[in-house]
């Protein structure tokens, strides 16, 4: 049974404020929403980066929802994958992981490593030209998740791509939504 | 004409569109699972009203938050209504809200219709 004090520990070490593994679905995203919007009312968080955070997470969940690929295992087949919100001193961690075939990292990591050289007046810039000629994808996203992300977060996007089997990675994704200074 | 009428829930927006009254009003969160399908009466509506719209259209924009899937089907409505003679829209935003500000500024510059901003 000393796994889980051993969470509770890494949680605490961590600074981790939710973690939500499992299947996710819209519902789930609601759920998950509905859990961090009391959280943050009730840490009296600033209304603007409730917002950015807000903002981060749906585009977060929705993206697992949308993409997160089936790990097929044999006769086994999952969804499963990680959503994690960190609060530190100066700043919310939004991190998520969810298992990617192989095949398709080097088309995601191109398209984060773009995003990454862009300042906001080029995050601005891909943002209008994505939505003026995109349509809506058959899994119902516009292309537009991680470019505004990156908008509202001002930050870099850090990502990693560590193997699972020879078929898949698990795609870790880390968002920070810097909080104002002044709390330490 | 037939009223929209839709009442907002956690993931969608609330929608009144009503030509008699003169009503022109999405607000709230816009966060569906599938924003096509979502908005799709709403463009329908609005294709039906441009054959035979009042003199002038007020339309509000009054959102607390949308997702980038919804931020695609907002332009979509925008550019549907680009071709109404007499339209305006008032974009809605709280008053500290800069990031609602500027995605109203940055819709005003994707289609051609005058934009009023207003704060709440």
């Amino acid at each position: 049974m000393n796994f889980i004090y051993d969470l509770h520990r890494t949680m605490m070490s961590q600074k981790l404020i939710l973690v939500y593994q499992g299947d996710f679905t819209q519902e789930t995203t609601k759920s998950i929403l509905a859990m961090a919007e009391r959280n943050l009312d009730s840490s009296g968080e600033e209304s603007s980066i409730k917002r950015k955070v807000f903002n981060v997470m749906v585009e977060s969940l929705q993206n697992i929802v949308k993409h997160s690929d089936e790990l097929v295992d044999g006769q086994t087949r999952s969804h499963a994958a990680i959503f994690l919100i960190g609060k530190e001193a100066n700043r919310y961690s939004i991190m998520s992981g969810n298992p990617i075939r192989k095949v398709n990292v080097d088309k995601l990591k191109a398209a984060l490593d773009k995003i990454n050289s862009l300042d906001k007046d080029g995050l601005k810039d891909l943002y209008k030209e994505i939505i003026k000629n995109t349509t809506i994808s058959e899994k119902g996203g516009a292309g537009l998740g991680f470019v505004d992300m990156a908008r509202k977060s001002g930050a870099k996007l850090e990502f990693a791509f560590p193997e699972m089997n020879a078929e898949y990675c698990f795609f870790c994704l880390k968002v920070n939504v810097p909080r104002e200074a002044g709390e330490n | 004409m037939e009223i929209l009428n839709l009442e907002g829930t956690e993931d969608t927006p609330k929608i009144i569109l009503d030509k008699k009254n003169g009503i022109f009003e999405i607000s709230g969160r816009s966060l569906p699972e599938d924003s096509a399908e979502f908005y799709r009466p709403v463009l329908e509506w609005i294709g039906n009203y441009g054959s035979d719209p009042n003199p002038t259209t007020d339309f509000v924009f009054k959102l607390e938050y949308f997702n980038t899937a919804s931020s695609k089907l907002i332009l979509d409505v925008l550019s549907a209504l680009e071709d109404i003679k007499g339209m305006k829209i008032l974009w809605y935003y709280h008053e500290d809200d800069e990031d609602m500000e500027e995605a109203g500024q940055e819709f005003s510059e994707l289609v051609e219709i005058p934009f009023e901003f207003k704060t709440y």
